[in-house]
């Protein structure tokens, strides 16, 4: 395999785009990569897509429509939450194999006020949904049971996961691609709505629309283009292994466990290298258990991490300093893209200010239920 | 000759693994299969054993109506239609399965559940579909 390296990150901000098509927002995005890495499409060889809920709507092939048709093979990419970063995977094993030099990858998803999501199917017989009769399949309440799960082995309390709330929706003040930047006080998260207990609406990320874009080619042209280029240290991806609960319950942390492991080896480095991570905080107590997931911290020292502030930029390991998926938002196909292009702009210093001073190891993690989690490295 | 009059309505469950027997006096359990290589349970049917990959048809098992609560969350806003709130659990079964289901007969307050609280598996009919037929589903609640 063969070193891989970024060069050019774009997203458009992350809201809501009515009068819009997806394949513009994925245009946009793509364009502003593509300058970002001083290139046109006719420099591209190879195209990944990610996209959910279009998924049969040909996005890639659009996206070429509006900014340059040269005819390259298309790939379009559906993997639930992950969607967007498992286009981007494609795009980085393109490179990788040897078989293309530059590919880029596109995420894009124009979710409207869609309401609450299921994931990984499991519908009723009849034409009847067992939803809410026979307990609930939809997210809110999924990650609302992993949460209780985490207070149940380590007496984690609500005020913990909402104190991870108040850290995203501070971060987000100062990242312009943000779908909302309002900054709460624990008390503000608390007081809200119960959505799904223990999550409250400020603790639930929103639907949205949005898109990000990421143009990947080989170490090798990429020194030619950058003096300081960012290498793709590893890119993994998992699916749920078998787990006792899993095919009821399902288990967000085995797979995440297993990417990290796999991660670390294969970029070589491990947690205590990285100066910062953009994780999956569809809800905040996603963020808790993903703290132990990735090794930020020991089992069970996740709610002492956020009370000793640890996460916050400043802190030891800061975490989504975007604002995270609570506050910067999450059209499914973009987020998987944009979290990498924050990572990329923080390893370039091109944060602003929510830059974390002097980064240079940084990943991005995210996960699809159902379930698909990636993880990737970037390394300065 | 009046054979033909029972054709029609049915009772019908609402998911796949709830075990409506024809015989009145038997009461609808969770239907499992057990993997005749490793042990391993699942609710409702399996092509082939997730854990150890075996291929040979499995053991029908009948779950038992009592578990213990893993754990819950309290549903405040669901999809249109859906009445909240209501407790929407996870219980492990003894023979290693775990269900998702609503846990009723309690106030749909944190307070009101303890980790690992026995409960029990209740049948109740919760829809008459366009045919008909009654929709049956499972419920659980604080065992007595």
């Amino acid at each position: 395999m063969r070193e891989v390296a970024m060069v050019g990150a774009g997203m458009i901000k992350f809201g809501r785009y009515p009068e819009k098509g997806v394949h513009e927002l994925a245009a946009q995005a793509a364009l502003l990569a593509l300058q970002d890495a001083d290139m046109t499409m006719k420099d591209v060889e190879l195209l990944a897509s990610g996209n959910l809920y279009q998924s049969s709507a040909m996005i890639g092939q659009r996206i070429m429509k509006e900014i340059g048709q040269t005819g390259i093979p298309v790939i379009n990419v559906a993997n639930a939450c992950a969607t967007g970063s498992t286009a981007y995977r494609e795009a980085y094993m393109a490179v990788a194999s040897g078989a293309y030099d530059t590919a880029l990858a596109v995420g894009s998803e124009q979710m409207g006020k869609m309401g609450l999501l299921g994931g990984g199917g499991g519908g009723g017989g009849g034409g009847i949904s067992p939803e809410g009769i026979v307990g609930s399949g939809l997210m809110p309440a999924v990650f609302g049971q992993a949460g209780v799960e985490h207070m149940r082995n380590y007496g984690t309390t609500e005020e913990q996961f909402a104190k991870i709330a108040v850290k995203n929706h501070k971060h987000s003040m100062h990242n312009p691609y943000s779908q909302y930047q309002v900054e709460m006080s624990l008390e503000d998260v608390m007081n809200a709505r119960t959505i799904a207990w223990p999550n409250t609406l400020y603790m639930c990320c929103p639907t949205g629309d949005g898109a990000a874009a990421a143009v990947l080619t080989t170490m090798e042209k990429a020194k030619q283009l950058t003096t300081e280029p960012i290498k793709v240290a590893t890119s993994t991806l998992t699916s749920d292994p078998y787990t006792e609960r899993d095919l009821t319950m399902p288990d967000v942390n085995t797979l995440t466990k297993n990417a990290s492991k796999l991660a670390y080896e294969d970029a070589g480095v491990g947690a205590e290298d990285l100066d910062l991570v953009e994780l999956h905080d569809c809800f905040a107590t996603a963020e808790m258990l993903h703290y132990e997931n990735l090794g930020l911290c020991g089992e069970g020292e996740a709610g002492k991490l956020i009370d000793d502030k640890e996460t916050y930029v400043g802190g030891r390991i800061p975490v989504n300093a975007s604002g995270g998926l609570l506050s910067k938002g999450h059209p499914l196909g973009a987020t998987g893209v944009a979290n990498i292009c924050e990572v990329y702009w923080h390893l370039k210093g091109q944060a602003g200010g929510r830059q974390v001073e002097g980064a240079k190891v940084g990943l991005a993690h995210v996960i699809g239920l159902g379930s698909a989690c990636t993880i990737h490295i970037l390394q300065k | 000759m009046a054979e033909a009059e029972t054709q029609g309505k049915q009772v019908k469950p609402i998911l796949p693994f709830l075990h409506i027997s024809d015989n009145p006096d038997e009461k609808p359990y969770l239907a499992g299969s057990k993997c005749k290589s490793c042990g391993a349970t699942y609710l409702g049917a399996r092509m082939a054993c997730s854990k150890c990959f075996s291929t040979e048809p499995m053991e029908d098992v009948k779950l038992s109506d009592k578990g213990e609560l893993h754990v819950f969350s309290i549903v405040h806003q669901s999809a249109p239609g859906i009445p909240t709130p209501y407790v929407a659990a996870i219980v492990d079964l003894p023979e290693g399965v775990s269900v998702r289901c609503n846990i009723e007969g309690v106030e749909p307050d944190p307070k009101n559940l303890k980790f690992g609280m026995p409960v029990e598996m209740y049948t109740e009919i919760v829809h008459t579909d366009r045919d008909g037929n009654d929709i049956m589903a499972f419920k659980f609640r604080p065992a007595k």
